[in-house]
């Protein structure tokens, strides 16, 4: 199964980058953007068996830094419901 | 005397540890892989160099600090052999949860190459004890990622406990409350982001960080 894993900053946590990104959108003349955030998308092709377990597992001891960064984990199911 | 450097894959800086530690020291030391099981045995000191292991993917020092041979740093460090990890090597000491706190990238998102003056904060430690406390000494820094973050509780601990090494002079890359190097609980475990080993001899502009690697050896043999 395909599982979805995205790694955010904690709130709180500045974002260098976000901030440069919002710089830039506002220098194109974008306006009305209150904050940038930049995150990662991770993408597993994971056994079907695969516990939510071990997926935190994952996340916890490698995919995100639980000092700066939070992290969301999204299944098949929903995964199935956003291609349709 | 038996010294370890431990080498990753992208580490560019362990030739210029190794050097330092052997001018210091009289002694080459032994050259480790990452994927190495174990660590030499009896070992008086470990050093996780500069570098870019792994190229940064994921998180500066993430992938390294799940290498085999961690196991065998993360013991030696808790058995209370001096550990220190310049540059990348702090990455690594953080990612690894051998220090408190994360690098993210400069707030200023350069990278930043230059000499900066550092205040020593604490010259009790085993690799600090060279300097005078309130001592500005003089050290190259060169990182993308080397802007300490950590949270207000950890940051009023590690400032009640002694354990902020090396504060920056002037603000560098947007460390909170401008820290350059950190000790742990026990004062065996340094981690920093400038780089001792490229000031110890007058050719390379400065000798400033040549009293880090000369303390800490001399506090190994006990003198």
């Amino acid at each position: 199964m395909k599982v979805r894993i995205h790694v955010s900053l904690k709130p709180g946590v500045l974002d260098p980058q976000g901030r440069a990104v919002h710089h830039a959108l506002e220098g194109m003349g974008f306006a009305g953007i209150a904050d940038v955030r930049v995150g990662r998308l991770i993408e597993l092709n994971v056994a079907d068996d695969t516990s939510d377990e071990a997926l935190d597992g994952m996340c916890r001891r490698l995919l995100a830094n639980m000092v700066i960064e939070n992290y969301r984990i999204e299944k098949p199911a929903a995964l199935a419901g956003a291609t349709g | 005397m038996r010294l370890a450097v431990i080498t990753f894959p992208g580490s560019n800086c362990d030739r210029d540890l190794a050097v330092a530690l052997e001018k210091v020291s009289g002694t080459p030391p032994i050259r480790v892989w990452h994927g190495d099981a174990d660590l030499p045995d009896r070992l008086d000191l470990v050093a996780l160099p500069g570098g870019f292991s792994y190229g940064d993917y994921l998180r500066s020092g993430a992938m390294a600090a799940n290498s085999p041979i961690m196991r065998g740093v993360k013991a030696a460090a808790e058995r209370g052999v001096p550990v220190l990890g310049v540059c990348n090597g702090f990455q690594v000491l953080t990612e690894a949860g051998l220090l408190p706190g994360a690098l993210m990238r400069n707030a200023g998102q350069t990278f930043i190459c230059r000499t900066v003056p550092l205040k020593v904060e604490n010259s009790q430690s085993l690799f600090t004890a060279g300097y005078a406390t309130g001592q500005v000494i003089r050290i190259p820094v060169a990182h993308h990622d080397g802007n300490y973050f950590a949270d207000e509780a950890t940051l009023d601990r590690l400032e009640g406990e002694g354990r902020v090494a090396f504060r920056y002079e002037q603000t560098c890359n947007g460390s909170r409350r401008d820290i350059a190097g950190i000790l742990n609980e026990a004062g065996n475990v340094l981690g920093m982001m400038p780089h001792p080993e490229r000031a110890i001899e007058a050719d390379h502009g400065g000798t400033d960080g040549r009293a880090l690697f000369e303390s800490a050896l001399r506090g190994l043999v006990g003198v």
